[in-house]
């Protein structure tokens, strides 16, 4: 029928720039990138066999609780996040989920030496300058036995579901906001009756963010649209390996695993995609009315023409 | 004062006192289409339906919506599309119909020129039809303005620099223009005046009046054939209508029209529900930050080609080669010197000519997104000269046509 044959014109041509405005022009100016599947190959994989109760005994003597709180086995974080940051230039994370939330090989090689683990060699050793958490040098035993055996030791501490809240804030947010979740650096925004409270809160957070800022050059930014903005492929290989992407940035690796790096990326979808459920549901009734709609119209317009033809 | 009599029933009522039976003969059953065309014709109601689309859809958005730089993008990404009940949908719906008429203005233009539906008595026709572009255009920019993200303020930036004309140096007109030396609250405000009330007002006079350009000439037909309306119309209301070559818009075309119009939707809120990004780029979703320069401003795809027209040239040659793209579609009617109305099949060179002129903006438009090295500036710039060379050429090659 010639009018099929005239909607396939129009449709190859708009199909046609489509593509060159969409797919093509974008892999031009954005090069791809495959994630890995967070495998981290070119950390070593653990050789030996950890035993988490001597793991328990290696991590207080390890000296780690001098910066890092684990309140899930009751250990609070020995400074508040503002004292810590004027004195590492960012809050120590609480290690109470890190066994869940970081992949194990990752923890070990972090442990061992974590400016490389991190992969932020070019901001710290190479500019003479000593990433504030120092390597781990053992304590008298084998080294790599008391590296696997404090990994244990985090996982099974660990809750096994976090949930992706506290796997965003586990490993994004003591550096970047987000604001339309109420999350800043230093924890949830809460509710003040008083307006001085809410400026006290407001100014440490301001104090906090001035030594993140000189501590990585510059302010990480505030994540609550960035799903939209980066998308889940860019996000995900980003966490992965951020120099891939942003080669020489200061933010180091985040050494998720790819269920955990799921679990962020669900909650970033949370916050800046918020109503892509309901979105997916309205659009299906919604097809449903037209389809109804267009066979009518159809029908209609049958009706009529016959007499007219 | 006049007799009235007592009406039996609300038509009736409304009839003595609006002349409503009348209006709707002249309006609908008796304003009289021709049989022999194609959904193609349908385009212009799609067109309206699509405005009446982006008006409710930006009248429920208005609602939240906050014109001052510190709160624009926040009102937006978060009050809108995050606290108001279905406000994702109104936004989705209002993005992706902005895009889309774009999509619909050019069919109904490349078939405009196709079957020659410009000439002939039908100038006024495609004159205010390109009113319209030129005005959903500025309504399209000034709306992207209004998230004030990073895209609309660079984009903002780059297109009102356009203004310093060049070698001219008006930067007084840009600063004038902008209310300030960079985009700032004078710039969105008044962007966000032109969005809501004056561009909407002078797209509605221009739609009654590309309406009004039509009833004389009538619409055009798949064979360009010259009908008489009266004769045909007497034919059809005689019962005729097998034979007869034209029908009633309503209920007639109007069936059809709505037809396409549910194919239409349907392909619309896909877009909306499932394949949005490519109206709502991603970058807009940074808030605008003038510090830190895109690495890639290019502007929405519908304005890519004549974008890309100005960007291979120098300076100066590049703003006039822009000013030229702006107006020429303007001169078409003119321009084309052939007394045929027929599709461009039938039409020797000119056939040439269409197929040509659609490639080549279509080669504009992707050159226009990449970045400007290469390969591809050497691919726009050729494009750019073709462009330029096919209107100049155009008086001649249908001066000699034969007629059909
Ligand atoms: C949103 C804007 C527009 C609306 C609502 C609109 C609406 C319409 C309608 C309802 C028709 C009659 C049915 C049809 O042929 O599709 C029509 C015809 C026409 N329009 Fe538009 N139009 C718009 C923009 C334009 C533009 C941008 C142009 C070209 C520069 C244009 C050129 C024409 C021409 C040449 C015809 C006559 C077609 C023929 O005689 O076969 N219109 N328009």
């Amino acid at each position: 029928m010639k009018e099929l044959k005239i909607l396939g014109v129009v449709v190859f041509f708009t199909l046609l720039t489509y593509w060159g405005v969409e797919p093509y022009a974008h892999s031009v100016m954005h090069p791809h990138v495959e994630s890995d599947g967070f495998k981290y190959d070119d950390l070593p994989a653990l050789t030996k066999k950890g035993d988490a109760q001597r793991g328990a005994q290696t991590f207080l003597s390890a000296g780690c609780t001098g910066c890092h709180g684990v309140k899930a086995a009751g250990m609070p974080a020995p400074m508040d996040p503002n004292a810590a940051a004027a004195s590492f230039g960012v809050n120590p994370p609480d290690l109470s989920n890190a066994g869940s939330v970081y992949d194990e090989k990752f923890l070990a090689a972090l442990i061992k030496n974590p400016e490389h683990a991190l992969m932020v060699e070019h901001k710290f050793s190479k500019m003479g300058r000593a990433y504030p958490m120092p390597a781990f040098y053992g304590v008298g035993g084998d080294k790599d036995q008391e590296v696997a055996d404090i990994v244990a030791y985090l996982k099974s501490i660990a809750k096994k579901d976090v949930t992706p809240k506290e796997a965003y804030e586990l490993a994004c947010g003591r550096c970047h906001a987000m604001h339309y979740d109420n999350w800043t650096q230093i924890g949830e925004k809460p509710k003040f009756k008083h307006k001085k409270d809410e400026l006290l809160f407001e100014a440490k957070v301001l104090e906090y963010q001035d030594y993140l800022t000189k501590y990585l050059g510059k302010l990480p930014p505030d994540l609550s649209m960035y799903i939209r903005s980066r998308g889940e492929h860019y996000l995900k290989t980003f966490m992965e390996n951020p120099q891939n992407l942003l080669h020489g940035t200061a933010m180091p690796r985040v050494g998720v695993t790819a269920e955990a790096a799921e679990k962020v990326i669900e909650h970033m979808a949370d916050v800046g995609d918020a109503k892509r459920h309901e979105r997916t549901s309205v659009g299906v009734k919604v097809m449903i009315y037209l389809f109804i709609f267009a066979i009518l119209a159809y029908l209609w317009k049958q009706s009529l023409w016959r007499e007219l033809h | 004062m006049a007799h009235f009599e007592k009406a039996n029933s609300l038509e009736e009522w409304l009839d003595q006192r609006l002349a409503i039976k009348t209006l709707r003969r002249v309006l609908a059953e008796e304003y009289w289409i021709p049989k022999n065309i194609n959904f193609l014709w349908a385009m212009g109601m799609v067109l309206a339906v699509t405005f009446g689309i982006l008006l409710v859809s930006g009248i429920f958005l208005l609602m939240y919506y906050q014109p001052n730089v510190k709160l624009a993008f926040d009102s937006v990404n978060y009050t809108i599309m995050k606290e108001v009940e279905f406000g994702w949908l109104w936004r989705h719906m209002h993005a992706v119909a902005a895009s889309v008429v774009f999509l619909i203005i050019y069919i109904h233009m490349f078939t405009g020129i196709y079957y020659g539906s410009y000439k002939k008595g039908r100038e006024m026709i495609w004159i205010s039809g390109m009113l319209l572009f030129v005005t959903f255009s500025a309504e399209a920019f000034s709306g992207y303005m209004l998230p004030w993200g990073q895209m609309s303020y660079w984009a903002g930036m780059v297109i009102t620099n356009l203004f310093s004309l060049g070698s001219l140096e008006l930067n007084g007109l840009v600063e004038w223009i902008r209310g300030d030396y960079v985009p700032g609250q004078a710039f969105l405000d008044r962007f966000f005046m032109l969005h809501v009330l004056l561009l909407p007002l002078v797209i509605m006079a221009l739609i009654g009046l590309h309406f009004g350009t039509l009833r004389i000439p009538h619409v055009n037909n798949q064979d360009g054939e010259e009908i008489d309306f009266d004769a045909e119309a007497k034919k059809y209301l005689a019962g005729n209508k097998k034979e007869a070559k034209v029908i009633r818009f309503a209920n007639d075309f109007m069936s059809k029209d709505m037809f396409v119009v549910s194919i239409f939707l349907i392909f619309y809120f896909y877009l909306v529900f499932w394949h949005f990004d490519f109206a709502m780029d991603p970058i807009n979703f940074d808030p605008a930050d003038g510090l830190k320069t895109p690495p890639h401003i290019y502007p929405e795809w519908y304005f890519l080609w004549s974008y890309e027209i100005l960007r291979p040239f120098p300076k100066d040659p590049g703003l006039i080669a822009f000013g030229f793209a702006q107006v020429i579609f303007f001169a078409l009617p003119f321009l084309d010197k052939s007394p045929n109305v027929a599709p461009a099949s039938r039409r020797g060179a000119f056939k040439y000519w269409f197929w040509i002129l659609l490639v080549d903006m279509i080669v504009l438009t992707v050159m226009g997104k990449l970045p400007p090295q290469g390969i591809y500036s050497t691919i726009g710039l050729v494009a750019a000269v073709v462009f330029i060379g096919l209107w100049v050429a155009l008086p001649f090659i249908t001066k000699n046509e034969k007629a059909v």
